[in-house]
């Protein structure tokens, strides 16, 4: 399943591109894009399991860059 | 500005009264460091703060660490008004990059406002204003002046003019009326239309165009996957080069080490890719912009790097140069004596009035046209479809064979081909011929004007495949001057010629331009497939990878010039960010540059690489030398 959130605080260019790396690695993330232009964020992932990939995307973004939040509806 | 950016800015202007007030200060020793740590914690406590807390995280390499360290570094080494410049100099860059990026974020989002906010939703006699996407194929909506099309759909009640600007870069309005077909995005200048929804929001047509530009940025361009791997290496690289320099040249040299650790700060504060990691996507992203405003949708920036390297252009005849309308283009009685050109022309359209055909219905428009009478069916008494041949019909009494050569040949009449080039039609009354009509393809207006555009924009080749007959093909490529010609192909031909054309290529692209309706294969065989006329063909917006919303052949060429224009001004960013940090890095391993030329390399760059990037957005108008 695939689903865009946006994000909110994305302020560095590098750290979109860290935080892209980062999900991508995440067991169960497909793909992932995360843009800094667009301010948004887009996973490719398991759809039974995409909340539970979803708080792991949410902390490994913390991590990165722990000013951007992701808003998830 | 936003909030956050106002307050950034008081900090920097109290930040920066306090450190002049530090620099006038007759101080020494402790209290100097003293005056000095005062506008540096006000300018610089959140990137410390960040740099620890990223430290916690195990990201070592952040900008905020390194700023951090740098800056630290220098109150070490006893500078301390270096130390509070270059965290100043910092922020100011920072917040005028945030600032650059976000101006230009708005104006790419403004570009492509063709989003509608709304739909006024026909419900029970009522008028209710509704999300776009709450709206069934079906339901009646209203489109005042004004508003924007939400959604596709077949106009019920109404007349007005419609502005495609935003979709197609057209300026002249389209009139429309009941019965006619209207795309999203579209304004609607003046009267009221009731429209019947045909499709739903995300499967009309401006929910593609804004999915298929959104996405275009994760298609990346071989520059920007350059910069994406170089971002990767080049931090670490410099922060260990930092390293080497503190540590190195004081061992063997023997002491200075105040010297070379100061050197090596330098190295930090320009260890951020950030000028290429913004400003190459952002270049790449403006043009795609830009051109979406013109009418051109380009689906990636990979396309556009093909794009600007196109030297081989082929072209689908019709309804690509030509316009896939067939006209009566001659009508030549064979004594005009005793059939005139309206009684030879009345004669085929009575014959073919049961025929659907593109050539039968050419020749009775052009009866309705040039004589200007209904055809009266009570003349007609028999017709008789030959296949493959044409028709022969008892009209008035007298048997009239209308059709091919073959059918003349069959019926015995006396024909002889045509001069004029195009499908020749001929006449016979009771097995005399009488005449033929040529019927033929018009050339779109403009095309030859566009080619020869395209060669300007450095194309040597234009070739153009077609289904129709040699003659044709040929008369057609040597009215427009076009370079080659392949005439009488089957679809599956076409793929087969590319692929030959493809082999004969040295360094330069092909592109393949069609009308996406039948030559989905062939657009995706090209190095590029350009699908024209594509305001609401989901076939072409699908199949190719450039997308012409309008079938202007014009706008090829325009294309080419802004993806060579956003290339050339991605490279000169590339060039300009690594000249400038690459020299500052040379300069300062030798103490030749100091802490201030190496912030000014770190975001002085990338403030102005943002701004050259920004001049991807604009698209010329009209096309011109450049």
């Amino acid at each position: 399943m695939k689903k865009v959130f946006k994000l909110k605080d994305l302020d560095c260019a590098n750290c979109a591109q860290k935080m892209e790396d980062a999900i991508k690695k995440l067991d169960g993330v497909e793909d992932a894009t995360v843009s800094f232009l667009m301010q948004k964020m887009t996973i490719v992932a398991d759809e039974a399991r995409f909340d539970a990939i979803m708080k792991d995307v949410v902390k490994v973004c913390k991590k990165v860059e722990p000013d951007c939040e992701i808003i998830i509806k | 500005m936003t909030k956050k950016q106002k307050k950034m800015l008081a900090r920097i202007l109290v930040s920066g009264v306090l450190f002049a007030i530090a620099e006038l200060l007759p101080f020494e020793g402790v209290l100097k460091l003293a005056a000095f740590l005062i506008p540096y914690g006000i300018i610089g406590w959140d990137v410390l703060w960040k740099a620890v807390r990223n430290i916690r995280n195990g990201q070592i390499f952040d900008e905020n660490f390194l700023m951090a360290l740098a800056t630290v570094g220098a109150f070490g080494t006893g500078e301390f008004a270096e130390g509070v410049a270059v965290m100043l100099f910092y922020q100011v860059g920072e917040l005028f990059q945030g600032y650059a990026v976000g101006r230009s974020r708005q104006s790419i989002a403004s570009l492509m406002d063709i989003r509608p906010d709304y739909a006024n939703l026909e419900r029970a006699g009522e008028i209710e204003e509704v999300d776009p996407d709450e709206v069934a194929i079906g339901d009646i909506i209203v489109v005042k002046a004004g508003e924007k099309v939400p959604l596709d759909g077949v106009v019920v009640e109404g007349t007005s003019s419609l502005d495609t600007a935003a979709l197609t870069g057209e300026s002249l309005p389209r009139d429309v009326k009941a019965g006619d077909d209207v795309i999203s995005g579209c304004i609607n200048q003046s009267g009221l239309l009731r429209v019947k929804v045909t499709k739903e929001f995300g499967e009309s047509t401006v929910a593609k165009i804004l999915d298929l530009v959104e996405n275009s940025s994760s298609k990346k361009a071989k520059a920007e996957n350059f910069i994406t791997k170089f971002a990767r290496y080049y931090t670490p690289a410099v922060v260990i080069g930092a390293v080497l320099l503190a540590v190195i040249p004081p061992i063997v040299l023997g002491g200075g080490w105040t010297n070379w650790i100061h050197r090596a700060l330098i190295f930090l504060v320009i260890s951020c890719p950030c000028a290429l990691v913004i400003s190459v996507p952002l270049g790449f992203f403006g043009g795609i912009g830009g051109a979406s405003r013109a009418g051109i949708l380009v689906k990636g920036g990979n396309y556009m790097e093909v794009l600007a390297g196109v030297d081989t252009v082929v072209f689908d005849k019709t309804g690509t140069l030509t316009k896939g309308v067939f006209r009566v283009t001659s009508i030549h009685p064979e004594h005009e004596e005793s059939c005139t050109k309206e009684q030879l022309l009345e004669l085929a359209a009575y014959a073919e009035q049961y025929s659907n055909h593109p050539i039968s219905r050419s020749i009775k428009d052009a009866y309705r046209e040039m004589c200007g009478a209904e055809i009266d069916r009570s003349r007609i008494e028999q017709v008789e479809e030959v296949s493959g041949h044409g028709v022969r019909a008892t009209i008035d009494g007298r048997t009239v064979c209308v059709g091919n050569d073959k059918l003349m040949k069959e019926i015995g009449a006396d024909w002889h081909p045509c001069h004029n080039t195009g499908t020749t039609i001929h006449v016979a009354v009771e097995g005399v011929y009488i005449g033929h009509l040529v019927i033929s393809d018009e050339v779109k207006p403009g095309v030859k004007e566009a080619l020869a555009a395209l060669k300007a924009q450095g194309v040597k080749k234009t070739v153009m495949l077609t289904g129709d007959a040699k003659a044709v093909g040929e008369h057609v490529a040597k009215e427009l001057g076009l370079d080659e010609v392949h005439a009488e192909l089957l679809p599956g031909d076409k793929v087969n010629q590319v692929e030959k054309l493809l082999a004969e290529q040295n360094r330069g692209k092909l592109a393949f331009v069609g009308d996406g309706i039948n030559d989905a294969p062939v657009l995706s065989r090209a190095d590029i497939g350009i699908a024209m006329g594509a305001m609401g063909s989901d076939a072409a917006i699908e199949a190719a990878d450039v997308v012409l919303m309008d079938d202007k052949v014009e706008k090829i060429a325009l294309a080419m010039q802004i993806s060579r224009k956003t290339l050339r001004i991605v490279r000169q960013n590339i060039v300009f960010a690594l000249g400038v940090k690459g020299l500052i890095l040379i300069l300062g391993a030798f103490g030749m540059a100091n802490m201030w030329e190496a912030v000014f390399a770190d975001v002085g760059v990338a403030v102005i690489a943002i701004l050259n990037s920004m001049r991807t957005l604009k698209v010329k108008e009209k096309q011109g030398k450049e």
